[in-house]
């Protein structure tokens, strides 16, 4: 059994709007045997600024994300999207500051998405969980095509007893969240989820589940307006279901 | 934003209209399904190690291009051919228009070159009394719909048969004709006469290759290797990025570009085209000319993080693949490239002022790169597009709700306990929503900016009543699994 401390970076949609997946998260890390820290310092990666072109803005959140995790050894982020930010996106914003580049690439080995976590640091594929439903796996597009994550997270969902995984024919096409291209392009946004949705609903799934809570605000949010009985959840709540 | 609300009227029009999305994800869809099945491992072994390949090629020759430029000039005229350097679609007007004149030449025709469609070369020659015709079914189609392409690849990807049938009966007189085999041979009937009749041919190039001279035409109905032949003048056109060192890179590019592509193997005509007829040879043109574009290349070229956009070898797959190009279509975007690849480069040539909200219409899902047989870089390239387009904002006061929004964001966002306090005020503002909270209808004094745009398509969850932070406080650990 792995034991050891983990720093929880809840990121701040799950801060703010969804508590319950970083209760989850911390739940399952714990009782495979990490002791899970939550350093109440810290706030958001910085994302919604530098995908808006904003480097500069990005960039001072970076830091304050730098250095409220400068001493964990591990940091367990509930979202790939974050993750990526941290581990791919850090350096672009400070190509020309060889110092703190030094420092990023010290944190991109430590920051680890959740499920990729549990596979590759806890080595744990079977946390003990139970769920009893018919669920759809959402690859979220960060994880997916910048970090390579495809057949962990459903590993993860083939070892809890009493799910069903039914694939979905646009489960690696994009939920057309995209930060605030959501907001700044609904109608494309709203569009897209749309066309994500009717292919969900021709499964038997009753959950969506993912690993990036943004993308589960947007399908949930157009599942709703749908006015369907379809619900999302992300696979932390999964796995700490029993 | 205000430029956004014209654009956005054209984006609802294309998403509200059912036919034209059909259209869209049907011929979208099968080009995705057939380059999957292309580049499986096993009918395709070593495709990634194919991509890097392609992609240390493309770099490599850029990177030395002012080498490989001479190298192709003196080889083509080895093969008594001519090589026109041109700065813009001006001087390639002029180039042709004093050609036709020397020769009293009338008609031209042409095959499918998004490089003359970018300097809208048909309309530059018109003016001048000179008839070019577009010989690709599509861009024939299109030619005569007076629009501009859909698709890179695929230009009239958005018109049903009906709306073929229909274009067909105005401009050529015929019988409404709805079904396609016919409306091919009606096309084939008018365009053979004018092969026959043209005096000069003008085709783009999808490769020119440096140490042979030989410029390489990739199509499926033959009418590209008509243009280059049947006229007694040939005229090739490409930009100065389609070059590429040896013809046996062509093994390289060749199966990527049409797999990529159409799924195809290699397209129907591959055409290697190096020079005029010579002694002893029965047909091919008397002279033959490449003309090689600039407009603006130099300029990305002179750009070193952002040169990669020259790489593109004009597959189209990152436009199948671009969820948000199947929803807006090719014609809501400001140039003829549209798509993800549009996206990158329209900027790059005309400036990120003009259209500012080009690199912003992105999920940046990365669909793109992930298909882009030469692997450029496209959610990265947009990403620093859209810095660019907000530092130039920035210096012109033209953003300066946004910047400030952005600079408290930054300024909460560093100090933990403030971003708790506007968590909580959040959560004692929010609207009560539906029976679990979700919210449908905001109250008059919400339906402003990004919230009621959000609530305009979704639904919206409410903050939660306690924050992670705050629970954690009150929170014992999960006992150990023993």
């Amino acid at each position: 059994m792995p034991n050891g401390r983990v720093a929880l970076f809840a990121t701040c949609i799950v801060d703010q709007v969804f508590p319950r997946v970083g209760l989850a998260v911390a739940d399952v890390l714990e009782r495979i045997g990490y002791t899970v820290d939550f350093p109440e310092a810290q706030t958001c990666c910085g994302q919604p600024a530098f995908n808006s072109g904003y480097r500069e803005e990005a960039g001072r959140v970076a830091r304050h994300f730098l250095k409220v995790f400068r001493d964990a050894d591990y940091v367990v982020v509930p979202s790939g999207s974050c993750t990526s930010m941290i581990t791919h996106h850090y350096a672009q914003i400070f190509a020309d500051d060889p110092a703190l580049l030094a420092e990023i690439h010290r944190m991109e080995t430590r920051v680890w998405e959740f499920s990729k976590f549990l596979l590759e640091v806890a080595k744990v594929d079977d946390v003990g969980a139970s769920f009893d439903g018919a669920v759809t796996y959402h690859d979220s597009c960060h994880a997916l095509r910048e970090m390579g994550v495809k057949s962990g997270p459903r590993r993860l969902l083939s070892k809890v007893r009493g799910l069903t995984l039914h694939e979905s024919e646009t489960a690696e096409e994009c939920c057309g969240f995209g930060g605030t291209f959501s907001v700044k392009f609904p109608d494309v946004s709203g569009g897209m989820a749309r066309t994500k949705i009717d292919s969900i609903l021709k499964t038997p799934a009753k959950f969506v589940v993912s690993i990036d809570s943004s993308c589960l605000m947007q399908l949930e949010g157009a599942l709703r307006r749908a006015g369907s009985e379809v619900r999302t959840m992300h696979l932390a709540e999964v796995l700490a279901s029993r | 934003m205000s430029e956004l609300i014209s654009i956005t009227e054209g984006f609802k029009e294309t998403i509200g209209n059912k036919n034209l999305q059909l259209a869209i994800y049907k011929a979208t869809g099968r080009l995705i399904d057939k380059r999957k099945h292309a580049v499986t491992e096993d009918v395709l072994p070593g495709y990634q190690d194919l991509r890097q390949h392609a992609h240390n090629l493309k770099r490599h020759t850029l990177d030395h291009l002012d080498y490989y430029l001479e190298q192709v000039e003196k080889n083509v005229e080895a093969h008594g051919g001519k090589v026109v350097f041109c700065k813009d679609g001006a001087e390639v007007s002029d180039f042709i228009l004093n050609l036709a004149k020397e020769r009293a030449a009338r008609l031209i025709v042409k095959s499918k070159s998004m490089t003359t469609e970018e300097i809208h070369l048909n309309e530059r020659l018109e003016h001048h009394q000179l008839e070019a015709v577009e010989t690709d079914l599509g861009e024939y189609i299109l030619q005569l719909a007076h629009q501009r392409p859909y698709h890179i690849v695929a230009p009239a990807l958005h018109m049903t048969r009906y709306d073929v049938a229909e274009i067909f009966t105005k401009n050529l007189g015929v019988e409404n004709e709805t079904v396609p085999e016919k409306q091919t041979q009606i096309a084939r009937a008018v365009l053979r006469e004018k092969f026959l009749e043209a005096d000069i041919g003008i085709t783009g190039a999808n490769f020119v290759v440096a140490d042979s001279g030989a410029v390489v035409v990739v199509e499926n109905e033959g009418n590209g290797r008509l243009s280059s032949s049947a006229p007694k003048i040939h005229i090739a056109i490409a930009g100065i990025e389609k070059l590429i060192p040896r013809a046996q890179d062509l093994a390289v590019f060749l199966p990527l570009l049409g797999r990529s592509a159409t799924g195809q193997p290699l397209t129907v005509y591959t055409s290697f085209l190096s020079g005029p007829r010579r002694e002893g040879e029965i047909d091919g043109p008397e002279e033959f000319y490449l003309i090689l574009l600039d407009n603006g290349r130099t300029g990305l070229l002179a750009d070193k993080d952002k040169r990669e956009s020259l790489f593109c070898i004009r597959c189209g797959a990152c436009l199948n693949h671009c969820p948000v190009y199947r929803k807006i279509g090719g014609h809501n975007y400001p140039w003829v490239y549209s798509g993800p690849i549009g996206a990158i480069i329209t900027p790059q040539f005309h400036g990120v002022t003009q259209d500012p909200w080009l690199p912003f219409a992105s999920s940046l899902c990365g669909a793109c790169a992930e298909v882009c047989p030469v692997k450029i870089d496209i959610p990265r390239l947009l990403l620093e597009l859209r810095s660019e387009v907000i530092q130039a904002k920035t210096s012109a006061g033209k953003n300066r709700t946004e910047l400030t929004a952005f600079r408290v964001f930054a300024w909460v966002m560093r100090h933990p306990r403030l971003f708790e306090a506007f968590g909580l005020l959040g959560s004692i503002m929010a609207p009560s929503g539906e029976a679990d909270g979700w919210v449908r209808t905001l109250p008059f004094w919400m339906r402003v900016g990004p919230l009621k745009k959000w609530v305009a398509e979704r639904d919206l969850p409410p903050p939660a009543p306690e924050s992670l932070r705050k629970l954690w406080r009150k929170r014992k650990p999960a006992s150990k699994d023993k």
